[in-house]
């Protein structure tokens, strides 16, 4: 019986006056929409950010390396990047990027065609994902720079077991990568597309690739930083063929000779192209493609 | 009358069944149904009565293990654009084309209308369903009820046979789903094409449909064929129906007394 009555009072909700008033003066606080001062858009600004921590890694490398004082040990970052800058502009290191990239997009390109294969036909049977899936658990985990030893007995000294090593960096990350996203294509998306009559190979072009682009884009920027570092690597065991070295040649040739400001002038010239590639190429393919389709955000 | 003439769609004694990782399902059980030409015909039954595999089965998309599907006398073996479809899920669209591109995209590549005449039939589907703001606009930018409107400008664009549209409005919220409904049929005022509409909605069957067919679950079987007065009926016989159709689903679950021992 108590409780009952408890409830029912409980329910009964307490009256609260209402009221209306005049609306408080806001103009101390200025206009509604205040446009932000310079520096506050510029923090906003993830390129500046960014820059900014570059140049602050840059004065760090450039005040350690003068407090060490050791040229041959530790070059400062104006040394090093002097040496880059006559290098490139006397032409030495500019042939040996080109020589290196000569190599990649060669071993890039056939990474990727193999790779369009292989995920063609392990969308269109079950034997061909059968055979994807083993293949790439075997080879993906193997570091492409152990097959070296056997790409020279092959192929001999020369660009052929380069790309040969750069094909396997290339060729499982990016079928790994664009098998999955062929695999999590919605299924009203692939219907709609069996609707309109397409098969086979219009099937792919037209439906599964472009609806599988962001994986298939991870794969290729997977598959670029993998090609990048065993290219280098695999150049520093050796030089391509005869006089004309690539970029880790340069590097290798650099510490035989104890110039260590070239080696630093090799190291970053690396890293500059990998940013370049990465924060330049991709980054324009992203904004027209998956962003402005919405994919990604 | 003249039934053999303007008969469009005839699925007689189809029995459909699928496989699971652990069954052999057996979703419809010899059904019989013609669709004419300009017909709204609504495919009626709660979840499991294989309405939806019904409807794919006709697209084309898998085979009967008994009994045939013809359209317009012609046996149907594989998906193909006579047959547009019309899904509930917003995945349909290709993100990666604009509502202009995304309408145009079945007439091109099945080669049915090419270059300014699809460009045209496009922008007029689109005019249709009132989204000619919106023409270049991505599909990620645009509401629930706005890409069905687009789905359903892209499938009437390709002036299919038969429109075949699977619970298109409902990942839809009431409201827009109501507005939906209207707008279909004004679109068929205007068109007046062939569909055959699949819902577990009482409502929605007897507001969209002009015949509704009611079926059964576990197997799917034909429960009745009953015709509607639509959505300018009069209110009373609306209610009729609705009862009437309520009891021919669920009235045999009501009265039949629950065996003691089961919740």
């Amino acid at each position: 019986m108590n409780t009952n009555t408890m409830k029912k009072e409980a329910l009964k909700l307490a009256a609260r006056p209402e009221f209306e008033r005049e609306l408080v003066d806001a103009s101390s606080i200025g206009a509604a929409e205040i446009p932000l001062s310079v520096l506050q858009r510029l923090q906003n600004n993830t390129g500046f950010r960014r820059g900014a921590v570059l140049v602050a890694l840059a004065l760090i490398w450039q005040g350690y390396a003068m407090w060490l004082n050791n040229p041959l040990l530790f070059p400062t970052f104006s040394d090093s990047v002097t040496v880059m800058v006559s290098d490139f502009i006397n032409g030495e290191l500019l042939g040996r990027v080109m020589t290196s990239m000569k190599v990649l997009v060669i071993g890039y390109t056939i990474g990727v065609a193999v790779a369009a294969v292989l995920t063609t036909l392990a969308v269109s049977s079950r034997l061909g994902s059968d055979v994807l899936a083993t293949l790439t658990a075997m080879f993906n985990p193997l570091p492409a720079i152990a097959l070296l030893p056997l790409a020279l007995i092959w192929f001999g000294l020369g660009m052929w077991s380069l790309v040969f090593v750069l094909v396997h960096g290339v060729l499982w990350a990016i079928a790994l990568n664009t098998n999955s996203g062929f695999r999590s294509v919605p299924e009203t998306l692939r219907m709609s597309g069996r609707n309109y009559g397409l098969t086979g190979v219009r099937y792919v072009v037209l439906i599964l690739i472009p609806a599988a682009f962001p994986s298939i884009l991870t794969g290729l920027k997977i598959g670029w930083a993998f090609a990048w570092r065993t290219l280098i690597a695999a150049e520093l065991v050796f030089g391509v063929s005869s006089r004309s070295g690539g970029l880790g040649w340069y590097i290798f040739e650099a510490r035989e000779e104890l110039n260590t400001s070239s080696v630093f002038a090799g190291l970053l010239t690396v890293i500059i192209i990998g940013l370049l590639v990465e924060s330049v190429l991709f980054r324009a393919i992203e904004v027209r493609t998956v962003q402005k389709w919405g994919m990604q955000r | 009358m003249t039934d053999k003439d303007d008969l469009v769609l005839d699925v007689s004694n189809v029995t459909l069944q699928y496989k699971t990782p652990q069954y052999l399902v057996t979703a419809t059980y010899r059904v019989n149904l013609e669709v004419h030409q300009s017909d709204r015909f609504v495919l009626l039954g709660p979840s499991g009565c294989g309405k939806s595999t019904l409807l794919k089965a006709i697209g084309g998309f898998m085979e009967p293990v008994e009994g045939k599907i013809t359209l317009h006398g012609r046996p149907v073996t594989k998906p193909g654009p006579d047959r547009m479809m019309v899904f509930q899920e917003f995945e349909q669209l290709m993100p990666w084309k604009s509502v202009l591109e995304n309408v145009k995209f079945p007439m091109l590549a099945s080669g049915r209308f090419k270059g300014r005449d699809a460009h045209d039939r496009a922008l007029s589907a689109i005019d249709k369903v009132r989204l000619t703001k919106f023409t270049n606009v991505y599909p990620h930018m645009l509401s629930g009820g706005m890409k069905m409107r687009v789905a359903i400008a892209r499938a009437m664009a390709m002036e299919p046979d038969i429109l075949l549209m699977d619970e298109p409005f409902a990942a839809l919220d009431a409201l827009t789903r109501r507005k939906m409904q209207d707008e279909l049929l004004a679109l068929w005022e205007q068109v007046r094409f062939t569909m055959l509409f699949v819902t577990h909605s009482i409502e929605e069957a007897i507001v969209i449909g002009s015949r509704i067919m009611l079926l059964s679950p576990h197997p799917g079987r034909v429960r009745a064929e009953l015709n509607s007065p639509g959505p300018h009926g009069d209110e009373a016989e609306i209610s009729r129906l609705s009862k009437h159709i309520h009891d021919l689903l669920f009235g045999h679950e009501l009265s039949a007394p629950r065996p003691a021992g089961v919740a």
